[in-house]
């Protein structure tokens, strides 16, 4: 039977393609772009070799220090609200809401499935200040305070960026922690309870240590996106004021597009793989650690 | 409970006693929680549903009425023209005709080998599959502006920069690593005995794959599909870098490029551009919520 399972023409035939497009998408550009990072210029004017020249360059360039900053504080930042935002929800979800939680869930899962481009427009009008005043501002106005120019000043357009990605995607996050917190025994809650543990006591010491494989691999998985966070930016502050809301991603994508620098480009596109594979790495490192010690 | 000094007794006495304090402190507590409970769920459904009405009514509001008048503000005369006008004069239909085009035929691509790639490295038996499947995960970690510039030059130097073409190879190739992944996964609960079964009955084992494994993985194809079609119809880096004709723009590069083809003074029709875009998408979520909903977090992988 196993000739069957085994048979070799079928398997080409049915992984072949998949396996084909898929390197000449992905694989084989990955290692171009690595040697594209070896050269100066670009698709139309053409490519010339200049060593090491773009490495050196990443390191004294003061927009990449402040691009790679941005990314790692805005990848903790938003991480961090992501998953405690998302996991509250879970624990209301769970322990409050029971049944009745259908509904909420749909709702608060609402602008996972939106475009971001539609989401970062509808907050830069949600923020505004001119020539409307927009909502935000509104309320501000009406408990007497003046209005804030959110977007005149990176730090004040940092945390709307950061407010907008956690309402974006807590939905998200608070299902996925959901199901790990559904799956934790009522026995062990209920003999927790009667050992005398509630409220706050009850979540620290008994649902925290079991959820915690999902609450990880929640961590791993926000981490990831927001290091290669691109849409949400782009729509809301294209970056700025200045550059100071300018993320690798946008930085590498406005050397090689704007400035047509397709060898510094790839330059910077290959420090954000290393910095995600690296931040994922010790992540991991750490989950794992604290998953044999629990 | 006489004998309350004797330790052995201690122990019932003090749970006995506590009994009746549990048994009125819970119903208490809930009292209080359920008020807070109701405060955070409205609270709740204000932050996620106020920006969405808010968006819908002013996409209604003539211009006048977006500048001079409360943000709070009904719309004073209700402006059905702001739709007709995003639509046609802002190209937002020819956007989604766009990314139709793209997204259709990238996600019968993908889903067609993605199903065949999992089916072969779940149910076929053979050296070297778990590093196979390991090499198709990896392309989860690939940041994409990793593979942008050298696509970029391909498409250009070949020709296919000036149409649609590039949009569907991309978006299949990047979403085979997840689809591929999906798949496998749910072939794992699938016997191979059915398939053994089947060549016994003359099929040959392509056979076997097309009429019994894919009718059996219907459900998992609606769901990976509907997680994929969400992330491409949403992507907004691909579709900038490789669209650079205007007549080529989806909708998210059209949208994004709304304020520039309409001058910055057309609130309406831009609003109405923003609603089309997420009520349309929230449309197909609704229909199929618990889909979605299953699909991305066990597609969770993928950043």
């Amino acid at each position: 039977m196993h000739r069957v399972l085994g048979d070799r023409r079928a398997i080409a035939l049915l992984l072949g393609p998949a396996l084909l497009v898929y390197s000449l998408i992905m694989l084989v550009p990955m290692v171009w772009s690595l040697g594209y990072s070896f050269t100066k210029g670009n698709t139309i004017d053409g490519f010339t070799g200049n060593g090491v020249a773009n490495f050196s360059r990443l390191f004294d360039d003061p927009a990449v220090r402040d691009a790679l900053w941005f990314t790692l504080k805005y990848a903790v930042i938003v991480t961090a609200g992501q998953v405690v935002a998302g996991y509250l929800l879970a624990l209301l979800y769970v322990f409050f809401l029971r049944r009745a939680s259908a509904l909420i869930r749909t709702l608060v899962f609402f602008p996972v499935v939106l475009p971001t481009v539609a989401v970062g427009l509808l907050f830069q009008k949600f923020f505004q200040v001119a020539p409307q005043t927009g909502p935000v501002n509104s309320l501000l106005n009406a408990v007497g305070i003046d209005s804030i120019d959110f977007f005149g000043s990176s730090g004040s357009a940092f945390w709307v960026l950061v407010a907008m990605d956690i309402w974006r995607s807590m939905g998200f996050y608070a299902v996925l922690l959901f199901a790990g917190l559904v799956d934790i025994p009522d026995e062990v809650l209920e003999s927790a309870r009667l050992d005398g543990a509630t409220g706050l006591r009850l979540v620290r010491h008994i649902v925290v240590p079991l959820s915690l494989p999902v609450l990880m691999s929640s961590l791993i998985f926000s981490i990831n996106g927001t290091l290669k966070a691109f849409d949400s930016i782009v729509a809301l502050t294209n970056g700025g004021p200045g550059n100071g809301t300018t993320p690798l991603t946008l930085y590498m994508f406005q050397t090689s597009f704007t400035y047509s620098d397709y060898g510094y480009g790839s330059t910077i596109a290959l420090l954000l793989t290393v910095v995600s594979l690296l931040v994922s790495l010790v992540v991991y490192r750490v989950s794992r650690r604290d998953l044999t010690e629990g | 409970m006489a004998t309350i000094d004797t330790p052995p007794k201690t122990i019932p006495a003090r749970t006995s006693a506590r009994t009746p304090d549990r048994a009125r402190r819970p119903r208490a507590g809930r009292r209080g929680s359920r008020l807070w409970v109701k405060i955070v769920v409205a609270l709740l459904l204000v932050v996620e549903v106020y920006p969405l009405i808010w968006m819908f009514l002013t996409s209604l509001k003539s211009n006048d009425d977006y500048l001079n008048n409360s943000t709070w503000s009904l719309p004073t005369s209700w402006e059905w023209g702001n739709y007709g006008e995003a639509w046609n004069t802002g190209h937002i239909g020819l956007y989604v005709q766009n990314s139709l085009l793209a997204v259709v035929p990238a996600l019968a691509l993908m889903l067609l080998l993605g199903t065949a790639a999992g089916f072969a490295l779940q149910i076929m038996v053979w050296k070297g599959r778990s590093l196979t499947l390991l090499v198709f995960l990896a392309g989860m970690m690939i940041p994409p502006q990793m593979i942008l510039l050298p696509l970029f030059t391909v498409y250009f130097q070949t020709g296919l920069s000036g149409t649609l073409w590039p949009l569907i190879l991309t978006y299949t190739g990047t979403g085979l690593p997840l689809t591929v992944f999906m798949m496998a996964t749910y072939y794992r609960t699938v016997p191979r005995e059915l398939f053994e079964a089947a060549t016994v009955d003359g099929a040959g084992i392509l056979r076997a794959f097309w009429t019994i494994s894919v009718p059996l993985v219907r459900n998992a194809l609606l769901t990976v599909g509907l997680v994929q079609f969400f992330f491409i119809w949403n992507d907004l880096l691909i579709a900038l870098t490789f669209t650079n004709d205007q007549d080529l723009r989806t909708i998210q590069v059209g949208l994004l490029n709304f304020t520039g083809d309409f001058g910055a003074t057309q609130y309406g029709p831009l609003f109405a551009a923003i609603c089309i875009n997420v009520f349309g998408t929230l449309l197909i979520y609704l229909f199929l919520n618990q889909k979605v909903m299953k699909g991305l977090t066990s597609g969770a992988v993928k950043g």
